[in-house]
């Protein structure tokens, strides 16, 4: 590691940094500061109201659903997707043909939701594919898109993209805990089951930590899917935090906009802090 | 009992990959039927009768038909997809030259406040575009930048995701390395260009493979920020097409994945390393 102990050193540092730098304040740093005090002012006027602004949002109907919504799908679909991503992993690295899997899982990441809307709407209208299927074979056809399954249809397809890039991560962690340990466990006896739970899962708990972030952070793209199928105003069941932001965008709502933002920032933050200090707190 | 056990398993993941890829088979099969073929499949999608959407496996009569038609007599497609290409190309580009330089910095030198800077790159990098979307917007409107091409790609470039990817590739560049170029003469950007670059080559590609899927797939920015339908990218501008033109929807679709099948295809080794690169704790 280079010390800027040098004059000239100090200058490319700074060089080097100063673009990206400026930029992340200027779009980002900045404004969003900027939008913490907007938080505590009206939007028009711009007189000082304190709390105002978070007590009309904490009283707001559209807020709750969504908050509550969001909060649902988020403790549905992450822990699902863990659990079913792990189990898938822990046997792909019981075979071979991993590389093959690997293509496979990870190819709807790379489908642009755009070119799967209308695939959505053949598959899941009332008059849809699906349907078809069920009712022919004696079923009764379930409103895919206008009803609570709704919400299971949006966790699928959070699933559904989000599988592969969990895989990579949970199969890297796994591939990473020695052989030696795990022969060595062998040969004093353990079964798969010891093996499974007392070396490889608490080994993995680094990768538990990435793969918990990063599956929330795109569990929020899943508006894509939500705004593009259903709209800007889709079933209550998936009326999501994103969906609330994108129509008090639209009306220029800007103050309940700016209270929301600071109160979602906030938890997120202590989420992510939270999660840091149990997985520091375990080392 | 072992063999049974593999097999069980090929078994599974067999399932998996069939439930995994029908969306896409659907998605190639139907441009290639023609008009009539399609409009029957359709039909059902619009009214509220007791029909159902029914799907053909096997087109009765193929055609690229619906190919042409898109190609040759579909110019405002073409002026979608040069927005996508602009608007993705010019985010990426610009992204590199302000990502690898800072992610440098970041990673070989030492300076006051880097370790908070740093940090907040990284919360910053976490979250998700509506909490960003006011800040932005008043930023955006405040440059009179608001329903123009730059609206989406400015904000986007200082995107702090490259910088951690990129930073994680430069991380594991010992530090001897660079130092023998340096007592060789080398100054700090000849050992950037010449040692940093190549020897982090894995980090920035997959840096920029990641990148492209997820701007290929932009959505919410170009909702937010852009009026003019003409200034769309394709991701937003196909879902936005009428239902009735069912024909040009589903073969725009097909051109749409091409390109970020490409990529993918060539790019799978670096866009798994991009994946394992975001691991947050090692």
């Amino acid at each position: 590691m280079t010390k800027c102990k040098t004059k000239k050193q100090n200058v490319y540092c700074l060089l080097f940094l100063l673009p990206s730098l400026l930029g992340v304040m200027i779009f980002i740093f900045i404004p969003f500061l900027d939008s913490v005090r907007k938080s505590f002012f009206t939007a028009v006027s711009e007189k000082f109201i304190g709390a105002k602004n978070y007590e009309v949002i904490m009283k707001n109907d559209a807020f709750a659903l969504a908050v509550k919504n969001t909060a649902l799908f988020t403790a549905v679909c992450i822990p699902a997707l863990i659990i079913i991503s792990f189990f898938l992993s822990y046997l792909i690295t019981k075979i071979k043909c991993i590389r093959l899997i690997k293509s496979v899982l990870l190819f709807p990441l790379a489908i642009p939701t755009a070119a799967m809307v209308l695939i959505w709407q053949i598959l899941f209208s009332d008059n849809g594919y699906i349907n078809n299927i069920l009712v022919s074979t004696g079923h009764g056809s379930v409103s895919f898109l206008s009803s609570k399954t709704a919400f299971w249809v949006l966790v699928g397809s959070y699933i559904w993209k989000n599988l592969g890039y969990t895989v990579i991560l949970w199969v890297t962690g796994i591939m990473k805990i020695s052989g030696s340990v795990i022969e060595a466990a062998k040969v004093d006896g353990a079964g798969e089951a010891d093996i499974l739970f007392r070396i490889i899962i608490p080994n993995l708990k680094p990768t538990l930590y990435t793969i918990t972030i990063i599956s929330f952070l795109n569990s929020f793209k899943v508006f894509r899917e939500a705004f593009l199928v259903a709209g800007a105003y889709p079933h209550d069941s998936i009326y999501l935090l994103q969906h609330l932001f994108n129509n008090w965008f639209i009306n220029m709502d800007l103050d309940k906009m700016a209270a929301a933002a600071v109160l979602v920032f906030s938890v997120i933050f202590a989420a992510i802090v939270l999660l840091q200090r149990m997985w520091n707190k375990e080392e | 009992m072992k063999k049974i056990r593999s097999a069980s398993i090929y078994f599974l993941f067999a399932v998996i990959g069939a439930v995994i890829l029908f969306p896409v088979l659907i998605a190639v099969i139907l441009p290639i039927q023609d008009s009539d073929e399609l409009e029957r499949t359709f039909a059902p999608l619009a009214e509220t009768g007791s029909r159902y959407v029914s799907i053909d496996y096997i087109p009765q009569y193929p055609t690229l038909k619906n190919f042409s038609k898109l190609l040759l007599y579909t110019p405002e497609f073409y002026k979608v997809f040069w927005n996508s290409i602009l608007i993705v190309g010019s985010i990426l580009l610009f992204q590199l030259l302000v990502a690898v330089p800072s992610a440098w910095a970041f990673a070989k030198f030492r300076f006051k406040g880097k370790e908070l800077l740093f940090n907040l790159y990284v919360i910053f990098m976490l979250m998700p575009f509506q909490i960003m979307m006011l800040s932005q917007y008043i930023v955006l409107d405040g440059m009179h930048l608001m329903n123009t091409r730059l609206s989406i790609i400015l904000p986007a470039i200082f995107s702090t995701f490259p910088v951690f990817l990129i930073y994680r590739g430069f991380a594991d560049i010992p530090d001897d390395v660079a130092d023998s170029a340096r007592i060789d003469g080398a100054n700090e950007l000849q050992v950037l260009l010449h040692i940093g670059i190549p020897l982090g080559k894995s980090g920035i590609l997959s840096c920029l493979v990641l990148s492209f899927l997820d701007l290929w797939n932009m959505v919410e920015q170009p909702l937010a920020f852009i009026k003019d339908k003409k200034l769309f990218p394709l991701s937003l501008y196909l879902p936005m097409l009428d239902i009735k033109n069912a024909d040009i929807m589903l073969t725009a679709a097909i051109v749409t994945l091409i390109p970020a099948v490409f990529v993918f295809i060539i790019g799978q080794d670096f866009l798994e390393q991009g994946i394992i690169a975001t691991a947050l704790k090692e």
